[in-house]
C-alpha cells in the first residue's frame, strides 16, 4: 500500500453540519432557543438529553422535516434550514437516516427498500443496483435477506436493513434516531460497532440522538447536551470528560445516571 | 460513460501464476464501474496461456484515488469470482479501511435462509385456493355468530358495550351522512320518475308514476342506496380504523386486559349502524319521493296533491317497513363486514387498504344478495 485512500468527497475545514442561533418552535412553545454548533467531518456527534428535551426535534430539523423557526443550519457552508425544496435535494443525496423504528418501507422487500435511494438519484442500471444491495445488505450483515419484507424480519435486523437503506449512497452524513430503542444489549452492541466501522472505513461524519448512556461513551467523539430546564444546549463535549468534570448539575446527572437532587 | 473509460478505473494483468487486479483512479457510484468477471474474461481473451490456468487474484491499488461502495462492489464480485474458480484472493494489496469493509460483508448471517419453495401446480392452487375459501367462511360465520352471542348478551344487559363509542358512530352516521344520503336519494328518486314518466307515458298511463316512485323508493331503492353508501363511507371507514389500531398493537393491547375487542370495538358499531339505517332509510325514502314527484309535476300535468293521492292508494305501511326492515340487515352486514376486516388485517401498510377495499366489496355483495332474498321472501309471504 503505497497511498492512503480517503473517501472524502469534499475535503476542507467546512463544517458538514454548522448550526448557529437555531430556535426550535412548536406553534408558540419553545422547545429549544440559541444552539450553536458545528459537527466535525468524520465524528461521531451525540445529541443527548433527557427525555422530551427536544433532541428529535433538533434531528428532524437537522435532515429538513422541520424548518427552523429562528437561526440557521449549514451543510458544507450551504443554508440547508432556510433552503428550497430544489437547493435542498442535492444536499438530502449527502445524507442518511436511520430512523427510530427503521420505517423501512413495509410494502417492498428490503432489497427493494435499499434499491429505491439508488433508482432515484443514480443512473446505475438494475444489475448494478442489485450488486450495490447485495453489498450493502451484507455490510449490516443480513446476507441472503433480500427477498424478506419487513414483517417478516426480527427489530434488530429490521433496524440493520433501515441502516444498510441509509448508506445506499455512500452519504457523507449519516444520522441516527435513538439507535439502540427497541434493541436488546447485544443486538444494540453489534450497531454500535456498524456505527464505528462506518465511521473508521468510509469517514462518514455521524450524528446519533441517543440517551443510551453505555452506547454514548463507546461511539461519541463529542456529546451535546440539551437541558429540558433550560430550554438550550448546556454542554458540548467528550463525554467521558463532560463526566469528569462536569460544567453543571444536570449534566452531571444525566452522564452518573443519578437522581440526587434531581426536581 | 463508455466502456473503455469504465475499464481505466480497472485492469486485470497476468503476473507468473496469479492475475494481479488493478485499480486505479476515482470510483463512484454514480458513474458505470467495470464488473469484475467480464475484465477477467477480456484478460484471458488476449492472453494466449488462458486465465484459468491462474491460481490466485491480487489486488493493486497503488494508484487508487477517491473512492466508495462501487469500489467495494467490485472487489466483492472478485472475491466470489475466486469462491467460483477455486482461487485464492489476495487482501495485501487492499487498503486497510477498504479491507475491513469487505470482511464485514463477509460475515456469515445468523440465520441461514431457507430455498424458496418451487410453485404450486395449477390443480394444487386450485386446491388450495378452495381450502382458502372454506377457511375464510368458516372464520367468517365463527365471527358473525360470536358477534351475534355477544348482541343478544348485550340486549339481555350482560355486557358492558362503551356507549361512549357508539354515538360517535352514531352521530357520523346520522348527520355526518346526510349531505351524501340527500344527493343520493334525490338522483334516484329522481333517475325512477324519470324512466316512469318516459315509459307509463306511452300508453297514457302517467299517472302511474306516482305508484312506480312510492313502491320504488319505499321497498327497494330508499334501503338498497343508501346500503351501498354507508358500505362504502362506514364500512371502509371500520375497517380501515381498525385495520390501524390491529398494526400498532392496540387490538392487542386490549386483549391483554381481557377485554373483547368484540364488545369493545365491534358492538357499538355494528349497533350503532343497526339502529342508525332505518332512519337513514325514511330520510332517504322522504327525499327520494320528493324528487320523483319534481320530475312528475314538472313533466306531466298532474298537481303534487295528485301525486301523493295515487301513491297513497298505491302504498302500504308495509312497504314502508320492508324498507325499513332491509335497513337493519344491511346496517349488521355493514357493520360487520367492516369490523370483521379491520380485525382481521395484516401487518403491513397495504393491509389497511386492502382490508377497506375488501369490506367494501363484501358490504355491497351481501347487501345486494340479501335483498334478493328478502324480496324472494316477501314474495313468498304475500308482504
Amino acid at each position: 500500500m503505497t497511498s492512503a485512500p480517503v473517501p472524502a468527497k469534499t475535503p476542507g475545514d467546512v463544517p458538514p453540519i454548522d448550526v448557529r442561533h437555531l430556535t426550535m418552535r412548536y406553534g408558540d412553545l419553545v422547545v429549544m432557543h440559541d444552539l450553536n454548533f458545528a459537527v466535525r467531518r468524520g465524528e461521531v456527534f451525540v445529541i443527548m438529553g433527557g427525555s422530551g428535551s427536544g433532541k428529535s426535534t433538533l434531528l428532524k430539523h437537522l435532515i429538513g422535516l422541520k424548518a427552523p423557526a429562528e437561526g440557521t443550519i449549514l451543510m458544507d457552508g450551504e443554508d440547508f434550514g432556510n433552503a428550497t425544496e430544489e437547493t435542498r435535494r442535492p444536499m438530502l443525496r449527502r445524507m442518511g437516516v436511520l430512523f427510530q423504528n427503521g420505517a423501512l418501507w413495509s410494502g417492498l422487500t428490503l432489497a427493494e427498500n435499499v434499491a429505491l435511494p439508488l433508482t432515484e438519484f443514480t443512473t446505475l442500471g438494475a444489475d448494478a443496483i442489485a450488486d450495490v444491495v447485495q453489498l450493502k445488505l451484507a455490510l449490516v450483515g443480513l446476507r441472503g435477506f433480500e427477498a424478506f419484507y419487513p414483517a417478516a424480519i426480527s427489530g434488530g435486523m429490521r433496524k440493520r436493513a433501515a441502516l444498510a437503506r441509509a448508506i445506499a449512497l455512500d452519504p457523507e452524513v449519516l444520522f441516527f434516531d435513538e439507535p439502540s430503542s427497541g434493541l436488546d444489549p447485544v443486538s444494540a452492541s453489534r450497531l454500535d460497532d456498524l456505527i464505528l466501522a462506518l465511521k473508521a472505513s468510509f469517514g462518514t461524519t455521524i450524528i446519533v440522538v441517543s440517551h443510551d448512556l453505555a452506547s454514548i461513551y463507546r461511539i461519541a467523539d463529542r456529546a451535546l447536551f440539551l437541558d429540558i430546564a433550560e430550554k438550550t444546549m448546556t454542554a458540548l463535549g467528550n463525554p467521558a470528560e463532560l463526566r469528569d468534570a462536569p460544567p453543571n448539575e444536570a449534566v452531571h446527572r444525566f452522564l452518573t445516571r443519578s437522581s440526587e437532587g434531581a426536581s | 460513460m463508455t466502456p473503455e473509460a469504465a475499464a481505466t478505473l480497472a485492469e486485470i494483468r497476468r503476473d507468473g501464476p496469479s492475475l494481479v487486479a488493478v485499480v486505479s483512479g476515482d470510483w463512484s457510484i454514480e458513474r458505470p464501474t467495470p464488473h469484475f468477471g467480464q475484465l477477467v474474461e477480456a484478460a484471458s481473451a488476449s492472453d494466449a496461456k488462458g486465465a484459468g490456468a491462474a491460481r490466485a487474484v491480487t489486488v493493486d491499488a497503488s494508484a487508487l484515488g477517491v473512492w466508495d461502495s462501487s469500489l467495494l462492489v467490485f472487489l466483492r464480485q472478485g472475491q466470489e469470482y475466486c469462491v467460483a474458480h477455486q482461487l485464492s484472493f489476495g487482501t495485501d494489496g487492499i487498503p486497510e479501511r477498504i479491507a475491513t469493509l469487505l470482511a464485514l460483508a463477509l460475515v456469515v448471517p445468523e440465520r441461514t435462509v431457507e430455498p424458496e419453495p418451487e410453485p404450486p401446480k395449477a390443480l394444487a392452487r386450485f386446491g388450495a385456493a378452495g381450502v382458502a375459501a372454506w377457511d375464510a367462511s368458516l372464520d367468517a360465520m365463527t365471527f358473525v355468530g360470536e358477534v351475534a352471542q355477544r348482541g343478544v348478551q348485550l340486549l339481555r344487559g350482560r355486557v358492558r358495550m362503551r356507549w361512549r363509542e357508539f354515538w360517535v358512530v352514531v352521530q357520523s352516521n346520522s348527520s355526518g351522512a346526510l349531505p351524501i344520503v340527500t344527493l343520493i336519494a334525490l338522483l334516484v328518486g329522481v333517475i325512477i320518475a324519470f324512466l316512469g314518466v318516459v315509459v307509463l307515458k306511452r300508453f297514457g298511463a302517467g299517472y302511474y308514476v306516482s305508484y312506480l316512485v312510492g313502491y320504488g323508493m319505499l321497498r327497494e331503492m330508499g334501503a338498497l342506496m343508501t346500503g351501498i353508501i354507508m358500505a362504502g363511507r362506514s364500512g371502509a371507514g371500520f375497517a380501515a380504523e381498525l385495520g390501524s389500531m390491529k398494526i400498532t398493537e392496540e387490538i392487542d393491547a386490549l386483549s391483554t386486559l381481557g377485554i373483547s375487542s368484540i364488545d369493545h370495538l365491534v358492538l357499538p358499531r355494528v349497533f350503532g349502524l343497526f339502529v342508525m339505517m332505518p332512519l337513514l332509510v325514511v330520510y332517504a325514502d322522504v327525499v327520494g319521493i320528493l324528487g320523483g314527484m319534481g320530475v312528475a309535476v314538472g313533466m306531466l300535468d298532474l298537481t303534487g296533491k295528485q301525486f301523493v293521492n295515487g301513491m297513497l292508494t298505491a302504498v302500504e305501511l308495509s312497504d314502508t317497513m320492508l324498507g325499513m326492515f332491509k335497513a337493519t340487515i344491511f346496517g349488521l352486514i355493514i357493520g360487520m363486514a367492516g369490523t370483521m376486516k379491520g380485525l382481521r388485517t395484516g401487518s403491513d401498510a397495504g393491509a389497511v387498504g386492502r382490508s377497506a377495499t375488501s369490506a367494501v366489496v363484501v358490504g355491497i355483495t351481501f347487501i345486494i344478495l340479501a335483498n334478493a332474498v328478502i324480496d324472494w321472501l316477501a314474495a313468498l309471504l304475500q308482504i
